[in-house]
């Protein structure tokens, strides 16, 4: 119920926060909106000794069109997210699965940013980014870097950053095609996906089907080939390794892929 | 660490540790225990105030986090006259209450929810109200209280 | 008029909306202003002997001021054997004592994840779960019996004194001669599953013992039931013991008296000479607080092809986890009302009862009744189906007829009164039942993906089964007009502070805003019972009707001595609250005068009132459901009830009862289960992972009223608590499977979960019959 003991420090400016990041090292975690981390943090599966808040960054929070590519500040909430019409114009899928990520409370402080960090492969906006060839900026103590989103996701809770790194800016290029989708299916309203899908034209990526993100690359091909939804959603579950618990077993999770890729296909050809 | 939260209109200063969680500053600093904690997974809302004008589950905040900010819990909503505010006046004429003990997150929840949406259908209030679990009312009366209480009228009233 | 009947709202609103209630927790009285922290270190191994403990450097860690285990509890002897005949009369002592004692720290052995092993005493709860943590425990696990076939046919023992772990059996259900001449006979085995009554305030009491005198704050349906607990357990005089009950949140069954880490409170109080206080987490209470239902039922009907059930065989095997308290007794209940609404001639029930290295198994709203109507609901389905005939038809050609009350069932329950049939028309007409097969129709014909599914459950309830420990009720007029009630009640949701106003309202004349009820106090009320099995309109309403009737006698005749009148010439106008001379209102006399005129003695009467039996409320269920046949995702979409449980004292407070009961009843058909591993782990000990129901999952309930007064008490009132639930779960789960069952699925356990309802099709499609579990095979 109650985190073990840790030392607050706040960061002011993302200098400053790196600058906390290298003096601590590993026993440092940043901490955005929270809603990842100290849920861990209270259950003491995550007792980090120091956490870095970098919630007052007001900086890193934006959503800009920047011509051929939308940026996003890696600590704008799940709500602006959901609420902007930038996105609603140009990224609806972004704006919409951000909307559908926890309740309303949670909206209101998580990050998309402290969501893609922490890497949950139940998550929704790490799938997304996938699916929109997004690329993250990460800003070190040597610089900032890009990574693309299909590099970025490397295993359960595990990205591409660097102890001391700090994720800045989602870089999403303007979809070309129009059609969208995200299917999120769960038991109840607030569960974590138990399998969901996301389509930005022939991009596929699929939620909780792996220990990350996956595209669904064998739909993609099909899709390319002129295969129907139906037809190519039959592939869906084509190099993905599901897990196994008390919601699905993996036979389940593979048929769920197979439907709600399907259902999400038609549903973006019925959007183009 | 120093944390200064102004609650309710009020400022609150002390000294606690880096951990404590903003639920518990209100309740054991602030003295206003109408916030109860009902989980430890972030999950059931029971303990949800408003951050800046924004719902959130005061048990995933850091007192730390909402240092220099404004809080409002259900004890800061009864106007100065003693008045109620219209969420609560709406419970209690729709009977969306038993025991109790959702309640104060039940009615901030609420009252977030038609700051963000003045009109919602009852589909709407049923899904902005996902995060905030009661065991006692079945939610119907809720549903009847946040829908009365709205200042937009809705065509779907259940009976 | 009077006020009874009539839509009131609650008194203890404005309180509750804007200050919040005073849960233990909450609490900042003096007596617990040093009050120290409690976090128990708790098992995370399901069957294990201890073998050793280092509590060291617990006791170093900061704030710590006591480190507690059983090397400690030598200040208390051993609990008395139970007396002969305390036992409940259908021969299920509860708890049953002997080799299935529990203790109150675990002694040398564990038997559930989650048992209490030590206690840290520290000045703050974040410290508290700090040294808990440094508290080492060594374990050498044993094998874990989970499940009732590994209970029934393994040979570890959880209790090495004993030869099984088959702790009460009761009944043999084993002669088919009863199903010989049923030209249709279909038999099943059903899971009832294990829930989490999961109240939204987890277990909680606080303790003071100074002077010799206990001081105990709990969260509790018994203050009075509580202190003979305490009591006993202590070895002290319950006249040295207060119990009070503060604002409760929630309790559906699993608060009713303490258990045994409540207990270590008020002990631990004791030895340290410190006030204390406890607050569970939610993870605690997931795997701490007592669990509901968890029976495996074989059931077995037989009829005519015509629609006329003749036999009913009920067969149960109840988990009680790992420690037999009143799980040992839910079954006679569970048998009690097997047959449910129905006209059956020949029934057959059976029980065993198991324990398993689970958390122990208690009341849940219901209490072993929904596990029988979910049971006999499941069967006139499995029958209907199996002669072709709609289970709407069914229902009603088997309901016992209206004509037929009181009527004593095959296994000794007396139904006081009914209409089932009634009940089951209205709601099928208010459904519009036939428009909604009619839509199922087309929907199968279309071959749509989201198909439609109606199910129907018709049930009856047993209410103040122990109507015979009645309840109490105390009523003063005090000298300025107001009155005070002093309730044996103890309501944790259930508005009697409302009620039992408005009982006195419309008996007295002293409006609701002048009346204040207090319960939950044993200083205040040393006598009452509390509240629990849907028994306090109908015991504590009705006591403080009779206390109401009883001060109006008294008041008469001092009114006629102010008034220099024949009592008999006398009335209290009860819209005025006036004493006068019939038809002379220039006589009259104001509570006030006649109270302050009764003098020292004041106007106060005591009711100890027993009731004469229990009571029976009934109802139909109709659930309508969707299933997307391609996810096997279920969702409710309309709910609707008749609960008729005689007279209604309050709209609001019944409607309200039933929407919850509603509630976790649909929750149970829909989502909810307590899942362990092989091993006793509990897979659902947060509330991440046990899906309890929110607003989303739920449509808008439609209630139909009906009112058919029982004959037992003077009211006319039943008990409405547990109603809604035993009607939800059965009529939803129907819809469920009704849903499907064009796709040859004849069953689905509950709860019917997308993978489950999502198995079963696969199986249908196959030609395959279903599983119990509806588990492809």
């Amino acid at each position: 119920m109650i985190p073990a003991p840790f030392t607050y420090k706040r960061a002011w400016s993302v200098d400053e926060a790196l600058d906390l990041a290298a003096r601590d090292g590993d026993d440092a975690k940043f901490l955005a909106g929270g809603h990842s981390l100290l849920p861990l943090m209270k259950l003491r599966l995550a007792v980090p000794e120091v956490l870095i808040d970098i919630g007052r960054l007001r900086d890193l929070s934006y959503v800009r069109d920047d011509g051929s590519q939308i940026l996003v500040g890696a600590l704008t909430s799940h709500d602006d997210l959901a609420r902007s019409s930038l996105l609603a114009g140009q990224l609806p899928l972004l704006a919409h699965a951000a909307s559908q990520v926890g309740d309303p409370q949670v909206r209101h402080r998580g990050t998309i940013g402290g969501s893609l960090v922490h890497a949950d492969p139940a998550a929704d906006l790490p799938a997304v980014v996938l699916a929109l060839d997004a690329t993250l900026v990460a800003r070190g103590p040597s610089g900032s870097r890009e990574i693309p989103a299909g590099s970025f996701f490397n295993g359960l809770f595990e990205t591409a950053l660097q102890p001391g790194e700090l994720l800045e800016e989602i870089r999403i290029p303007k979809p070309q095609a129009a059609g969208w989708s995200f299917q999120k299916f769960t038991k109840r309203a607030i569960d974590w996906a138990i399998v969901g899908v996301a389509v930005q034209g022939g991009s596929v990526a699929l939620v909780n089907m792996g220990q990350t993100p996956v595209r669904a690359g064998a739909v993609e091909q099909a899709l390319a080939s002129g295969a129907g939804p139906r037809d190519a959603a039959a592939h869906a579950a084509e190099g993905t390794s599901p897990p196994d618990d008390i919601n699905a077993d993996r036979r389940y999770r593979e048929h769920l892929a197979r439907v709600l890729v399907g259902r999400a296909l038609e549903e973006s050809a019925a959007r183009t | 660490m120093k944390v200064t939260v102004t609650v309710n209109g009020s400022q609150v200063e002390a000294e606690v540790a880096d951990r404590t969680l903003l639920v518990h500053f209100l309740r054991d600093v602030a003295n206003l225990t109408a916030t109860n904690v009902g989980c430890d997974t972030t999950s059931c809302g029971a303990c949800t105030v408003l951050l800046d004008g924004k719902s959130v589950k005061s048990c995933t905040v850091l007192a730390a986090q909402a240092d220099g900010r404004e809080v409002t819990t259900v004890e800061g909503l009864t106007d100065g006259s003693g008045e109620m505010h219209p969420v609560q006046r709406a419970f209690r004429a729709e009977h969306a209450l038993q025991c109790g003990f959702c309640t104060p997150g039940m009615v901030m929840a609420s009252v977030s929810l038609l700051d963000e949406n003045p009109s919602p259908t009852e589909e709407e209030v049923r899904s902005a109200l996902e995060g905030n679990l009661c065991r006692c009312t079945g939610y119907h009366n809720i549903v009847r209280a946040v829908l009365a209480a709205a200042p937009g009228a809705s065509e779907r009233r259940p009976s | 008029m009077s006020i009874l009947g009539t839509r009131v709202v609650r008194t203890e609103d404005p309180r509750l909306l804007t200050a919040g209630g005073t849960y233990v927790d909450d609490l900042r009285v003096p007596e617990l202003s040093d009050v120290a922290r409690v976090t128990f270190v708790r098992s995370p191994v399901a069957h294990a002997r201890i073998t050793g403990m280092d509590t060291g450097a617990a006791r170093q860690a900061p704030g710590v001021v006591a480190v507690l285990t059983i090397q400690d509890m030598d200040d208390l002897t051993p609990p008395p054997p139970p007396e002969p005949g305390s036992e409940v009369s259908e021969g299920a002592p509860l708890p049953l004592g002997g080799p299935w004692s529990e203790p109150l720290l675990a002694v040398d052995r564990v038997r559930y994840v989650g048992e209490p092993v030590a206690m840290v005493l520290t000045d703050d709860s974040y410290q508290g779960e700090d040294a808990a943590e440094l508290v080492s425990v060594d374990y050498e696990p044993l094998p874990a019996v989970v499940g009732i076939g590994s209970a029934l046919q393994t040979e570890t023992l959880l209790f090495p004194d004993t030869e099984l772990n088959v702790c009460v059996t009761s009944g043999e259900a084993t002669d088919d001669a009863i199903f010989e001449g049923c030209d249709a006979v279909v038999e099943r085995t059903i899971v009832n599953q294990r829930l989490a009554p999961m109240p939204m305030e987890g277990r909680a009491a606080a303790a003071r013992f100074a002077d010799g005198k206990l001081t105990y704050w709990v969260s509790t349906q018994n203050a009075q039931i509580t202190r003979f607990i305490l009591a006993g357990a202590l070895g002290m005089d319950p006249g040295t013991i207060r119990v009070i009950a503060p604002d409760v949140g929630g309790g559906f069954g699993a608060k009713v008296g303490i258990d045994r880490d409540a207990i270590l409170i008020a002990w631990a109080a004791r030895r340290t000479g410190r006030a204390l206080r406890w607050v569970e987490t939610r993870s605690e209470n997931l795997v701490g607080m007592t669990h509901g239902r968890a029976q495996e039922q074989t059931i077995k009907i037989g009829g005519t092809r015509d629609g006329r059930v003749l036999a009913y065989r009920l067969d149960v095997v109840q988990d009680t986890g790992a420690y037999p308290r009143m799980g040992g007794f839910l079954p006679f209940l569970t048998k009690l009302m097997a047959v449910g609404p129905y006209d059956i001639p020949n029934v057959q029930t059976a029980s065993r009862v198991v324990v398993t290295n689970t958390t122990p198994i208690s009341a849940y709203r219901g209490a072993g009744r929904p596990e029988a109507t979910a049971a006999i609901e499941r069967a006139i389905d499995l029958y209907a189906a199996e002669i072709g005939m709609d289970p709407a038809e069914v229902r009603r050609k088997n309901l016992i007829p209206p004509d037929k009350f009181p009527y004593t069932t095959p296994t000794g329950a007396t139904y006081d009164t009914g209409d089932y049939a009634t009940a089951l028309d209205k709601v099928l007409a208010a459904a519009g039942y036939g428009e909604l097969r009619a839509e199922q129709a087309r929907r199968r014909e279309r071959g749509d993906v989201v198909q439609l599914g109606i199910g129907l459950a018709s049930y009856v309830e047993i209410t103040a089964a122990d109507a015979a420990a009645g309840e109490t009720a105390r009523l003063a007029v005090n000298g300025d007009g107001t009155a005070t009630v002093y309730t044996g009640s103890s309501a944790h949701g259930q508005g009697h502070h409302t009620a039992w106003a408005m009982l006195v309202e419309s008996e007295l004349g002293i409006p609701m805003d002048k009346v204040t009820v207090i319960h939950g106090d044993t200083d205040l009320i040393p006598e009452g019972v509390g509240t629990y099995a849907s028994r306090s309109l109908q015991l504590g309403g009705v006591a403080v009707h009779k206390a109401a009737l009883d001060v109006k006698d008294q008041a008469r005749r001092v009114a006629a001595d102010m008034i220099e009148a024949a009592e008999s010439d006398l009335e209290l106008d009860t819209e005025t609250g006036n004493w006068q001379v019939r038809g002379d209102p220039g006589t009259r006399r104001t509570w006030a005068e006649v109270a302050t005129h009764a003098g020292a003695d004041g106007l106060v009467a005591f009711v100890q009132y027993v009731g004469g039996a229990p009571t029976f409320p009934f109802g139909t269920h109709l659930a309508v459901a969707e299933v997307d046949t391609e996810t096997g995702k279920a969702r409710l979409i309309r709910h609707v009830t008749v609960d008729d449980a005689g007279t209604v004292v309050s709209p609001v407070l019944a409607e309200g009862q039933r929407h919850g009961g509603i509630a976790q009843g649909v929750a149970q058909a829909l989502l909810e289960e307590m899942v362990y591993d092989a091993d006793g782990n509990p897979l659902t000990g947060t509330l991440a992972d046990y899906a309890a129901i929110s607003a989303a999952e739920l449509p808008s309930f439609e209630l139909i009223p009906s009112e058919t007064p029982t004959t037992i008490n003077p009211l006319g009132v039943k008990g409405i608590g547990e109603a809604g639930t035993i009607g939800a779960t059965p009529a939803t789960q129907n819809a469920v499977i009704d849903a499907v069952s064009y796709l040859g699925v004849t069953h689905i356990d509950m709860p019917t979960t997308p993978a489950r309802v999502w198995a079963a099709i696969s199986a249908g499609a196959d030609g395959r019959d279903n599983t119990e579990n509806g588990e492809a095979q």
